[in-house]
């Protein structure tokens, strides 16, 4: 009998905290654990009490990469319980500052986390002494997304311009107009991307995953559609806790999330593109199939170039919705509080976040539940080093724990914040 | 042009200490433009990208005495990477002072004061330990660019 491990203590270049140990028995896994040991945050627990006005200022601490998502399902989900309907100029700048989250969060994961996985270096340092013009290529995006997110956000980094009904500020279409010069050079560095992450070597891995995200009659989803799947789930918003569950496991900080009828499902950019290939920009469509890549893509490895297809979609929206943009009357709706539960779920560019808050009629939050991406993903990373481990179970150890390392990192998973971070074990016995 | 980085997050406690000793030095010295960040690599690189001279502070935790100030020369050599662990993000200050360093985008001087933390929990406020670490830093950075 022979038993092999591999084991990450932390993990690197993913946000967060975490491990994980592969344990493997006469050429078997035996056992997979993603270990999030990052400290659970309470941020529920913080909430109640609170007042409904200050949970997008809240809950956007819970990620410096992400706050926006936490912003957007916060503001939704209470909208949702108050029945506050928002103006479309409205509509048009939440899509908007998403789309400049969607930039900074992918051109980050694409150009420093996971390529230098698929290029054979330890890190994206290593990887700029050879590639440096392709390097200056990722920052150069990221900083047009830190640039629509200053824009609308009032800052970079936990925005403090959202609010219930909209925004405490709105810009005039005029100053709008000067974000197109730099997103029309982000467009083109995006078209680029689309095609250099295309030409990256990629193992031979599909499984059978059932994906969920928000689908849209009319648009690429962002703030709001039905919950769909590929396996029959279609459910409004306000269904989700009749659908989904989430376990606890005594290894994790972070909750496991499961489809009640069908178990482990799969949120994030693969899911979005699977579900709504149909609603990218002909931009985006072409720039996929150039890339070869179809309507419907099962291996998690390639989420690097669907990263960068959304990278390039988010681009072309962000120049349409400007071109759209009529300022509103007022910066935001009126808020009149009442008794009631809200819901909201939005695509954070990890995938589906979804918030629920139950408020009294003075707008004081009573209770409030937020299931972030990276927990529903962790049972399907799981599954993908069960599947993928035995067929490379004779690399040498250095190679195979790097193989784990990637597979966990085709999420981008932010253990910031599913926790309530990341280190591999891989054991052979 | 010089500048100063404040980095940190005032609401993990002593986290907060590269923010509070930027804010000094903007009240002390107006002339030198000072920015609060987060400790985002890329933000980091896009802060100094046209300065030639930057001071930046930030909380360390290397187990060391709470309110010990290190100082760095990050333009000569690494920053040791024992000093910034505590970073939750995948690409923040130690990497960006070498990824800049590999593109050629290093300022020409770049001085990196690391204050000793003490909790790291989640609130505000400053250790008594930490804010003399503060007021130090403050003293050592306006002589500095003086």
């Amino acid at each position: 009998m022979k038993t092999r491990t591999v084991k990450v203590d932390t993990l690197a270049r993913v946000e967060g905290e975490g491990a994980l140990l592969v344990k493997i028995k006469d050429n078997a896994v035996v056992d997979v654990k993603l270990k999030i040991y990052e400290p659970p945050r309470f941020f529920e627990a913080f909430l109640r009490g609170r007042e409904a006005a200050e949970a997008p200022d809240i809950t956007a601490r819970i990620c410096g990469i992400c706050p926006i998502a936490y912003q957007m399902s916060s503001v939704h989900a209470i909208e949702n319980a108050f029945g506050v309907e928002i103006e479309a100029p409205i509509r048009v700048l939440r899509r908007l500052i998403y789309c400049g989250e969607w930039v900074e969060s992918h051109a980050l994961h694409v150009y420093m986390l996971h390529a230098p996985d698929f290029l054979g270096y330890p890190d994206a340092i290593q990887m700029a002494k050879d590639h440096g013009d392709i390097v200056k290529r990722g920052l150069g995006l990221k900083k047009t997304g830190n640039e629509i997110v200053t824009f609308l956000g009032g800052r970079e980094i936990h925005p403090i311009n959202v609010r219930l009904g909209g925004f405490y500020k709105v810009p005039a279409k005029g100053d709008l107009i000067s974000l197109t010069e730099s997103l029309k050079l982000a467009r083109e560095a995006a078209l680029e991307t689309v095609r250099w992450t295309a030409t990256l070597p990629f193992p031979e891995f599909e499984q059978d995953y059932e994906f969920v995200a928000l689908s849209h009659p009319d648009e690429y989803p962002f703030n709001e559609g039905r919950l769909i799947s590929n396996k029959g789930l279609d459910i409004a918003v306000s269904d989700y806790d009749g659908h989904f569950a989430e376990e606890h496991v005594p290894y994790s900080n972070a909750l496991h999330s499961v489809l009640k009828e069908r178990g482990p499902y799969f949120t994030g950019p693969l899911a979005r593109y699977n579900l709504n290939f149909e609603k990218l920009s002909p931009l985006a469509k072409e720039a996929a199939r150039d890339a070869g890549i179809s309507s419907v893509c099962n291996n998690p490895f390639k989420g690097i170039v669907i990263r960068s297809i959304e990278i390039l979609y988010a681009c072309d929206e962000a120049l349409r919705l400007i071109e759209t943009y009529e300022e509103p009357e007022k910066p935001a709706a009126t808020i009149e509080p009442r008794s009631s539960v809200g819901h909201a779920c939005t695509e954070a560019p990890r995938g589906i976040l979804y918030h629920r808050y139950k408020l009294d009629d003075q707008g004081i939050i009573l209770d409030a539940k937020i299931v972030p991406p990276t927990s529903q993903n962790q049972k399907i990373i799981e599954n993908d080093l069960r599947q993928f481990v035995p067929s490379s179970i004779d690399l040498p150890q250095e190679e195979l724990t790097q193989k784990c390392e990637q597979i966990v990192r085709n999420y981008d998973p932010c253990i910031s914040c599913a926790t309530h971070f990341l280190k591999v074990e891989i054991e052979k016995e | 042009m010089s500048l100063i980085i404040g980095v940190g997050n005032e609401y993990r406690r002593d986290d907060g200490a590269g923010f509070a000793a930027a804010r000094r030095l903007r009240a002390e010295n107006p002339d030198v433009p000072v920015v609060l960040q987060s400790g985002d690599g890329v933000s980091l690189m896009e802060a100094w990208r046209d300065a030639d001279s930057v001071i930046v502070v930030d909380a360390v935790h290397s187990a060391g005495k709470p309110g010990s100030v290190h100082r760095f020369d990050a333009a000569a050599r690494p920053i040791p990477a024992k000093f910034f662990p505590s970073s939750t993000h995948a690409f923040g200050l130690a990497e960006a002072v070498e990824m800049a360093r590999a593109l050629g985008r290093l300022p020409e001087r770049l001085i990196v004061y690391g204050i000793e933390g003490k909790t790291f929990e989640a609130g505000t406020g400053l250790s008594p330990e930490v804010e003399e670490g503060v007021s130090q830093v403050v003293e050592q950075v306006l002589r500095e660019i003086c």
